[in-house]
């Protein structure tokens, strides 16, 4: 791809390269020995740790890369909700509460009753998850209406090349979530039903030894699609939404007839996205709630 | 795009935090929450209570009012008899004494005549027996005389 420091030389970006660059992750990832860099020198033995400077370097970097900027603004998050979350924990009274406190108990609530409309078992991990999963995903998500331009502009400013500030935009971030969600379904499967797990897998939908193989397929594949469409759902739906706001945002350099309708467009689009970022999260941490309970069914 | 070690990351990020959640913030809000409620439900529970108890008062101070008239009744009652009875003994005692003061009054008066009379007539007497004196001063001799006038004074 050849990418220059656009901003630096002055060059004009193309309407491509405006989204490609805005869709990039900052990368720190491991290159492996003989890749040939940007500026012309090849890496040494045993590889070279570095920031990749475009496309191709990421892709060489394979599994060996991380999303810098998706893990800082994912654990930057988590951290603002765990402070805000736990300054009202330490000031919750049975007195009259007043202001954030209030707001904070509004969503505590909200969530319990979330969790006890969906959740039957006694499980003292369930609504402290789903609380961190609405919360946190919200955060996540609500960093989509932050204008797209600002962030990365100003990181450019600052010498860094990528930013993608969106960390339910990466499919790392949300699939992280999902597994993390699958691991306690598969524990509490286990715990709870025991070898009544096993037989769940293999005697469902038909109840003969014949249909075992059959079963089994058929009963894996829907236990994976679990954790998968529930990472994916988030992840495309941000995906998609940060993209039309990126698209709406390239409108403006179309000319200065596009500045109104783009204008109208990208403020017509946040306020959508306002209902979408809380029905996302909603949505995760009602599945959650709900492939949880599956877990702690016996039949 | 590529899944990578952001995952591996993502993972242990996010169940540190459901741990923290689990551990620092759930239990106490919806312990302070529950509190909260239990202490409102006290609270409701009371103001039943008093407004039942306030109820129970009224009435008890409505009876107790209506006692006090009936007694207040009674004692005006009896006061007013009492008084009737004063004015009435006070009546009789007047006449008495007004009796009484008038007897004395006229035994008084009777005595005072009966002292005029008697100097009157004294009186009367020696202006007859000075009269007779001049008419009769030769032939009648007062010391004979005076001794039949008081004989007349007497029988009087």
């Amino acid at each position: 791809m050849g990418q220059q420091r656009m901003a630096a030389t002055g060059q004009e970006k193309t309407v491509s390269d405006y989204i490609v660059h805005h869709l990039t992750n900052l990368t720190y990832g491991k290159l492996p020995e003989g890749f040939d860099r940007y500026d012309g020198h090849t890496v040494g033995a045993g590889g070279e740790w570095a920031f990749a400077h475009g496309a191709d370097e990421i892709a060489a970097m394979g599994f060996n890369a991380v999303h810098v900027d998706s893990l800082a603004w994912s654990i930057g998050l988590g951290v603002i909700f765990c402070a805000l979350f736990r300054w009202v924990a330490v000031r919750a009274s049975a007195e009259t509460p007043s202001g954030l406190v209030n707001f904070i108990e509004m969503v505590v609530e909200f969530i319990d009753n979330q969790v006890k409309d969906t959740f039957h078992g006694q499980n003292k991990l369930v609504a402290p998850l789903a609380l961190t999963i609405f919360v946190w995903v919200f955060l996540m998500n609500l960093m989509d209406l932050i204008p797209v331009d600002v962030v990365p502009e100003l990181m450019v400013l600052a010498g860094i090349e990528y930013q993608k500030i969106v960390p339910s935009t990466d499919p790392n971030i949300t699939m992280g979530m999902a597994v993390g969600v699958f691991i306690l379904m598969l524990y509490y499967s286990i715990k709870v039903k025991g070898f009544g797990f096993a037989k769940e897998l293999a005697l469902n939908p038909f109840n003969h030894w014949v249909f075992i193989p059959v079963n089994l397929f058929m009963e894996i594949v829907g236990l994976l699609a679990k954790p998968f469409s529930l990472g994916l759902r988030l992840f495309g739906n941000m995906y998609a939404g940060e993209m039309i706001f990126i698209l709406i945002a390239a409108l403006f350099g179309a000319g200065i007839l596009w500045v109104l309708p783009a204008s109208l467009l990208q403020i017509g689009w946040a306020i959508f996205h306002i209902l979408v970022i809380t029905l996302q999260a909603f949505i995760f941490m009602v599945l959650t709630i709900v492939y949880l309970s599956m877990a702690h069914e016996d039949h | 795009m590529n899944i990578n070690l952001t995952i591996i990351g993502q993972i242990v990020a996010f169940i540190a935090f459901v741990a923290f959640c689990m551990r620092y913030v759930w239990p106490p809000i919806l312990a302070a929450m529950e509190e909260r409620q239990q202490k409102i439900a006290d609270g409701l529970a009371a103001a039943d209570r008093a407004g039942h108890d306030l109820e129970l008062a009224q009435k008890a101070a409505v009876d107790r009012l209506a006692e006090a008239k009936k007694e207040a009744a009674v004692i005006v009652d009896s006061a007013n008899k009492r008084a009737t009875t004063l004015v009435d003994e006070a009546k009789v005692a007047a006449v008495v004494e007004a009796d009484r003061v008038k007897e004395l009054a006229t035994a008084e008066v009777e005595r005072e005549k009966a002292q005029a009379k008697e100097q009157l007539l004294a009186q009367v007497s020696a202006l007859a027996i000075s009269g007779a004196e001049k008419v009769l001063a030769a032939e009648i001799d007062a010391d004979k005389h005076a001794a039949i006038l008081e004989q007349l004074v007497k029988e009087q």
